[in-house]
């Protein structure tokens, strides 16, 4: 292409653009608050905290951290309405409690399975003599069984677990169908078991994050379509007008995924080069079109809900939702810059890694608007403590991952620990992060009981934190030295080795730290499912006006 | 949205272009790409290899992708020359790799020719390159009192042989050797037009 197509281009695209925001700005598309944010609120509900994680004194004091930032607000007109409503969100929780737990039932014990598999990896780094006489347990093997387990076990099942429980609240429903759930988890949890064994047994397709061989992908696929399928009826069975913005992110990264695993492992098709261009679709958009928007829905669900104030730009996440879909889907080549690949795919790759700042600003802005004068509500929810850390880190994660497709930072960090570093940061920092808060928030509702244990909820953020910004800091440095060393002809290449060695060292003592928060987090799950700890169920059912009522309401209907 | 089919259909079109870009149009372009002269295909032997450095995931460390001049010094590593798609015409998986925690193995084949070297370096990488944090792979090894017929033993360097024993190569060792050994594009190569080599 000549300079003066990319003028006229860049013209045109202008010039569009501006009668774009000019046309947005009529339609009064930047206004604070349109009625569809208030959607996930009852009437009268809005100023409520909600927050079922949190003790009895965590509440109060949420409660009043709102409101003194906003005038309490006016009585409700229609107690009776709202106590309906709420009577109906508990019975949306109940139908979906059982399905709920056993996804995140799941999810805690891949995630332990996951976290080991990834601390013996690490160890390895450092210590390559450590544990090689099976085939099994060697570097290749370990780390991509961590990989899997992660990939296949903790990140699906805990979204849809997290996924099944919300959509009902959203759409104001029951869950419709949870058998066929129930049924799709098993075959789901069968097909990774089996995934797992064959990829520790030698068996696997080769490719980067779709390594479990096709044959067994076939059982992913039916149990996928089974845990879908419930989502689909409920969803025809809503008794909402509109669809909130969460609904969107959730509904369409249910949609994506299926068809993403699908190409990605259609035997005998891709060959050769074409192949590795598939493999970082597919790696990516793993990432980006499915994990990343089930985390945002919670994020633009549970974040409002907690400090019981409607998101600030409703239109902001709304532009958000669509530019991610769109630019999001195209990134994936950046991990081929330098390959053997078409040049004209790496450039619009790296364009469309860079657009990605555009969703990701309209959801920092979004996020850190909405939280504006609630920050003091994070020294109470233990929720909104994960949750709006998980959205830090996703800003962080995507602005740097748009940094780091740029050819001349991609030249230093491509092939080293920095990407490892910055893959954490997204899956970890953001949707890890992100997950946990979720977990806190439902499992109180699904078990009708609360956390046994408050103090573990505060040692787990911590041990993970701390653990996390070890094995970041640590990482990311290591891995820029190695980069840097790796382009200097002068130095040998085991210098790029060498030099890494004290920063894995961090890795796996930040990993360590992780892993332990895990296991502090599992015993608290376990305690929590065997209901351990006093019966204190009163305020983690509803906040306390609401509370009462809705109780009195499900006392009249059972 | 009030419309759960217009954004369904939103979310695919997007995704449509995604795929259009990222897999069906590299698809077309690259579908009547032909191997480089001076390839040729993987014998019985080397496919054999070929697996074992799938099974044991060599591709996590090693790439199989040396950078262009112009990029990195990776040319004066003795890494060889920026590939072309040609050059992965038999390759089945792809396993262009995306870390070098280990150096390029795209061209291991013409910078360590000896098949000697190689399988002592599978048994103890340490024994060849100090410093090395490359893993030990014993269980592709036994270690026999006396070498039996036909037995490939490795030589190692004394200080890590075995004392009064003798390590045998097993077949999945030896494959794995003959792939590494068959990784050898350093023949010459068009570059594709309109890029510098």
């Amino acid at each position: 292409m000549n300079t003066t197509t990319i003028l006229l281009l860049t013209f045109t695209l202008s010039v569009t653009g501006l009668f774009v925001f000019i046309w947005s700005l009529r339609k009064h598309l930047f206004d604070d608050n349109p009625a569809a944010a208030n959607v996930i609120f009852s009437e009268g509900e809005i100023g409520r905290i909600e927050e079922p994680a949190a003790t009895g004194a965590q509440q109060r004091a949420l409660q009043r951290a709102v409101d003194a930032t906003h005038a309490p607000l006016p009585a409700p007109v229609n107690e009776a309405r709202l106590a309906a409503e709420l009577a109906e969100r508990v019975q949306a929780d109940k139908s979906t409690a059982y399905v709920t737990f056993v996804f995140l039932a799941c999810a805690v014990v891949w995630l332990i399975i996951a976290s080991s598999a990834g601390l013996i990896s690490s160890i390895k780094l450092h210590q390559p003599d450590f544990l090689t006489d099976y085939a099994w347990l060697t570097f290749g093997r370990i780390r991509t069984l961590h990989l899997n387990a992660v990939a296949y076990g903790w990140a699906p099942m805990a979204a849809f677990g997290i996924a099944m429980w919300t959509l009902p609240r959203l759409l104001k429903t029951e869950l419709m169908g949870g058998r066929f759930a129930i049924l799709g988890a098993m075959l789901w949890n069968a097909a990774l078991i089996a995934g797992l064994g064959s990829i520790a047994a030698g068996f696997n397709d080769g490719l980067e994050w779709l390594e479990i061989p096709w044959q067994i992908d076939v059982l992913f696929v039916i149990g996928g379509a089974l845990i879908g399928l419930p989502l689909v009826f409920t969803l025809q069975n809503r008794r909402v007008k509109h669809l909130y913005v969460s609904i969107w992110y959730m509904g369409a990264a249910l949609f994506w995924f299926p068809i993403l695993f699908l190409v990605g492992n259609l035997p005998s098709v891709h060959f050769g080069v074409e192949q590795a261009t598939m493999n970082w679709w597919f790696g990516h958009n793993v990432l980006g079109l499915f994990y990343t928007p089930i985390a945002l829905a919670s994020i633009y669900y549970f974040l409002p809900k907690i400090i019981g104030r409607p998101i600030q730009s409703y239109n902001l996440s709304l532009l958000g939702f669509w530019a991610l879909a769109f630019f999001y889907g195209q990134v994936g080549g950046h991990h081929l810059v330098g390959g053997p690949v078409p040049g004209w795919l790496i450039t619009l790759s790296i364009v469309q890694s860079v657009m990605m700042v555009v969703p990701v600003l309209a959801f920092s802005v979004n996020q850190h608007l909405t939280m504006r004068h609630h920050f003091k509500t994070l020294i109470y929810s233990p929720t909104l403590r994960f949750i709006v850390l998980g959205g830090m880190m996703y800003t962080l994660s995507s602005v740097q991952g748009s940094v780091e497709a740029l050819r001349s930072i991609n030249t230093v960090t491509h092939f080293t620990h920095f990407t490892v570093a910055h893959a954490h940061l997204g899956l970890y920092g953001f949707f890890t992060l992100v997950m946990f808060g979720a977990i806190y928030f439902v499992m109180p509702r699904v078990m009708s009981w609360e956390w046994p244990y408050p103090s573990l909820i505060a040692l787990h953020f911590w041990l993970v934190v701390c653990g996390f910004a070890i094995y970041f800091v640590g990482l990311s440095v290591g891995g820029w030295l190695q980069g840097v060393a790796m382009l200097d002809a002068s130095r040998t290449f085991m210098e790029s080795v060498q030099v890494t060695i004290p920063y894995l060292e961090a890795r796996t003592l930040g990993g360590a730290v992780m892993t332990l928060g895990h296991v502090v987090f599992a015993f608290h799950f376990i305690a929590m499912a065997l209901r351990y700890g006093r019966r204190r169920v009163g305020p983690a059912l509803f906040h306390q006006r609401g509370g009462a009522v809705a109780a009195s309401a499900v006392a009249v209907e059972s | 949205m009030e419309n759960e089919y217009k954004l369904l259909s939103g979310a695919m079109v997007t995704l449509a272009l995604a795929t259009a870009t990222l897999v069906v149009v590299p698809y077309i372009q690259l579908s009547d790409v032909k191997p480089s002269e001076g390839l040729h295909p993987y014998t019985s032997a080397q496919l054999r290899g070929r697996d074992q450095y799938i099974k044991n995931g060599c591709v996590y460390c090693h790439t199989q992708q040396p950078r262009a001049q112009a990029q990195a010094p990776d040319f004066k590593r003795g890494w060889g020359r920026a590939p072309v798609a040609g050059d992965y015409y038999y390759d089945h998986p792809h396993l262009l790799g995306t870390m070098r925690t280990g150096p390029d193995l795209l061209n291991i084949g013409a910078r360590q020719p000896s098949a000697d070297w190689n399988l002592g370096h599978l048994y103890q990488p340490r024994a060849y390159t100090p410093g090395s944090i490359m893993p030990s792979y014993p269980y592709l090894f036994e270690i026999k009192d006396k070498a039996g017929k036909g037995d490939k033993v490795v030589n190692l360097p004394p200080a890590y042989a075995p004392v009064g024993q003798v390590v045998v190569a097993r077949p999945e060792a030896l494959d794995l050797v003959e792939y590494l050994l068959a990784l050898d594009r350093t023949y010459p190569v068009k570059p594709p037009a309109g890029e510098t080599p």
